[in-house]
C-alpha cells in the first residue's frame, strides 16, 4: 500500500479502506457553501442590526418603548438615540437582499446536507455519540484532553470526539433551524400565515431579540471552530475538508495502523 | 478512464441537464402564475424571486394578525418624513377639503374621490402591527376603507395586475399585486387609535399594507393607478424602493 499515490489513475489497485474519504463530497460542498453563506448572513445581519441597535421583548418595540438592553454602537438612523453624535450610512437595502439571497442558499444548501445525510448514515455514523462516549467517564476525559490542549491522536483527524459530535448535532438542529425560525417570524407575510409559529416564541420582537442571541452563539462556535482547526493542524484539516483526505502521511499512518490491527 | 469515472461523467452531466431543464420550467411556470416580482433581475434577483414566490403561494389569503385594544402601543412611534412640500401645505391650510385620492388605469369608471366622500365610504377597522425594515415597531388601531371598496366602485379590469399608489411627496410612490390590492386588511386609512390620521402617521390618507414592512404603507396618497404591467412606471422595477436599492416586495 506504500505505492499509494495520492492523484493515483489506477482506481483499482486502492483498496476500499483508502478509498473512503474523510469527508464525503456533499459534506465538503455543503460545508464550504454554508461558510459562504455564513459570511454574508453575518455581514448583512450586522448592517441590518445597526440601523436598530435596541432589543426589545414582546409584539413591539420602538425608541418610546423601553428596551430590553441596547447595543453600545452607533446606529446608522438617526431617529435611534445612542449617544453618538453621528450617524452611520444606511446600508439596509443591499444588506437586505443579500441576508435573504444566502438564506435561501443556505437553506437550500442545508436541505440537500440533511437529505444526503440521513441517505449515507452521516449522522448516524460521524456524528451520533457512541453510547460509552455519552457516559461521565467518557465525557470528562475529553474535556480534560481539551482542557491539558493535548494534540489530537491521529484517530481522531479520522473521526470527532463527542464532544465534537455533540457541538456539530447542536448547531445542525438546533441553532440553524432556531435561527431560520426566528427570522421567518420576523416576517410580517410570514406571521399572517402561521401565527402560531410567532407566538410561540412570545411575539415578533422576542423572535428578533431570540435571532440576536442565536446568532452570537453561531458566531462563536466559529471562533471555536477556526481555532480547533488552527491548534490541530490548520493544513491539514484544510486539505481534509477540500480534498477529502489529509496530507499523504497521515494515511499512510493510518494505513500502518490498521495493519497492526 | 476508468469505469467509475465514465459512470460519474455521465451522472453528473445528467444530473446538470435535469437541474437546467427543471430551473427553465420553473421559471416559465413562475412567470404564467405571476410568481416573478418587478426587481426579479440582476445580483439578488434569483433570491427576491425565491421569496415573493414562495410567500406569494403561502400567504394569499392569510390574515395579518390582529391584536387586543391593550395591546396598543402607547404612544405609538411616528417615523420621520421629509420636509413637506407647498403643495400639501396648501392643502392642510384648508384643512384637507380639497383633498382628492384620484384612481385611474385600467378602470371603467377612473374617478376622483374628495377626502369627506373617501370617509363616507363603508370603513373596517384593525389593530395591526407596523414593522419597519429597521426593526422598530408599533401596534395600532387603524381605521380606513378596504382598498378592494374603492376598486370595485371604479371597476377593475380583469386583467388588472397590479395597483400603483402615489404621494403627494414628489417621487415617493409604491406598487402592490392583486392579492394585496384586493386583500381584506390593504386599507385606505383615515383613523388611528379612534382619531383622525395626524400627518406625522401619514395623514389625512395612508395605504395601510398590513402584510408587508411599514415602507409600503405610502403616507399621503392622492392617486392610484391600476395597470396589468410595472415596465412604464419609473424605471421598471415595480416602485421608488427598488430605484433606491430596497425590494419591491417587503412581505420579510
Amino acid at each position: 500500500m506504500a505505492d499509494f499515490v495520492w492523484g493515483s489513475t489506477s482506481a483499482s489497485a486502492v483498496p476500499a479502506t483508502a478509498v473512503r474519504p474523510r469527508h464525503g463530497a456533499v459534506v465538503r460542498a455543503t460545508h464550504w457553501i454554508t461558510t459562504l453563506c455564513f459570511l454574508a448572513l453575518l455581514l448583512s445581519g450586522v448592517e441590518i442590526l445597526i440601523s436598530h441597535p435596541r432589543f426589545y421583548w414582546g409584539e413591539a418595540g420602538n425608541v418610546l418603548t423601553p428596551p430590553l438592553f441596547k447595543l453600545p454602537i452607533p446606529a446608522s438612523r438617526a431617529t435611534v438615540p445612542t449617544g453618538y453624535g453621528y450617524v452611520l450610512p444606511d446600508q439596509n437595502g443591499w444588506s437586505r437582499y443579500l441576508h435573504f439571497q444566502s438564506g435561501w442558499v443556505s437553506v437550500l444548501t442545508g436541505l440537500v446536507y440533511v437529505v444526503f445525510g440521513l441517505y449515507q448514515g452521516h449522522f448516524r455514523r460521524s456524528l451520533l455519540p457512541g453510547r460509552a462516549d455519552l457516559s461521565w467517564r467518557g465525557l470528562s476525559t475529553v474535556i480534560a484532553q481539551h482542557l491539558r490542549l493535548r494534540p489530537a491522536s491521529y484517530e481522531e483527524a479520522w473521526s470527532y470526539n463527542v464532544l465534537q459530535r455533540l457541538t456539530y448535532l447542536l448547531v445542525i438542529f438546533v441553532l440553524f433551524p432556531l435561527v431560520i425560525w426566528t427570522g421567518l417570524a420576523m416576517s410580517p407575510a410570514i406571521a399572517s400565515a402561521f401565527p402560531a409559529a410567532v407566538a410561540v416564541l412570545g411575539g415578533q420582537q422576542s423572535a428578533r431579540t431570540i435571532h440576536f442571541f442565536v446568532s452570537v452563539l453561531l458566531v462563536l462556535f466559529l471562533l471555536v471552530h477556526v481555532g480547533m482547526v488552527c491548534l490541530t493542524g490548520f493544513r491539514n484539516r484544510m486539505r481534509a475538508m477540500i480534498t477529502g483526505r489529509p496530507a499523504p502521511h497521515m494515511e499512510q499512518d493510518m494505513e500502518q495502523d490498521m495493519e497492526q490491527v | 478512464m476508468s469505469r467509475l469515472s465514465r459512470r460519474k461523467l455521465i451522472t453528473t452531466g445528467l444530473a446538470a441537464a435535469g437541474g437546467a431543464s427543471g430551473l427553465a420550467a420553473a421559471a416559465t411556470l413562475a412567470q404564467r402564475y405571476g410568481l416573478i416580482p418587478p426587481d426579479g433581475g440582476g445580483l439578488y434577483g434569483p433570491g427576491e424571486t425565491l421569496t415573493y414566490a414562495a410567500q406569494r403561494l403561502l400567504t394569499r389569503h392569510s390574515l395579518a394578525r390582529e391584536f387586543n385594544p391593550n395591546q396598543v402601543s402607547k404612544p405609538p412611534f411616528a417615523n420621520e418624513v421629509a420636509p413637506l412640500g407647498d403643495a400639501f401645505k396648501r392643502l392642510q391650510e384648508g384643512a384637507f377639503t380639497d383633498w382628492r385620492l384620484t384612481v385611474d388605469g385600467m378602470a371603467t369608471r377612473p374617478a376622483s374621490f374628495k377626502l369627506a366622500e373617501v370617509k363616507s365610504f363603508p370603513w373596517r377597522s384593525q389593530i395591526t402591527h407596523l414593522a419597519c425594515e429597521e426593526g422598530w415597531s408599533y401596534i395600532a388601531e387603524w381605521r380606513g376603507v378596504p382598498l378592494s371598496h374603492i376598486l370595485n366602485l371604479v371597476g377593475t379590469l380583469p386583467q388588472a395586475r397590479y395597483v400603483v399608489y402615489r404621494s403627494i411627496q414628489p417621487d415617493w410612490w409604491e406598487s402592490i399585486d392583486m392579492a394585496d390590492a384586493l386583500h381584506p386588511q390593504t386599507l385606505v386609512a383615515h383613523s388611528i387609535n379612534g382619531g383622525e390620521l395626524p400627518v406625522a402617521f401619514g395623514g389625512p390618507l395612508r395605504l395601510r399594507v398590513p402584510r408587508q414592512l411599514g415602507y409600503k404603507s405610502v403616507k399621503y396618497i392622492t392617486r392610484l393607478t391600476i395597470t396589468d404591467s410595472l415596465k412604464q412606471f419609473g424605471k421598471g422595477l415595480g416602485s421608488a424602493s427598488p430605484e433606491g436599492g430596497y425590494a419591491w416586495y417587503a412581505g420579510i
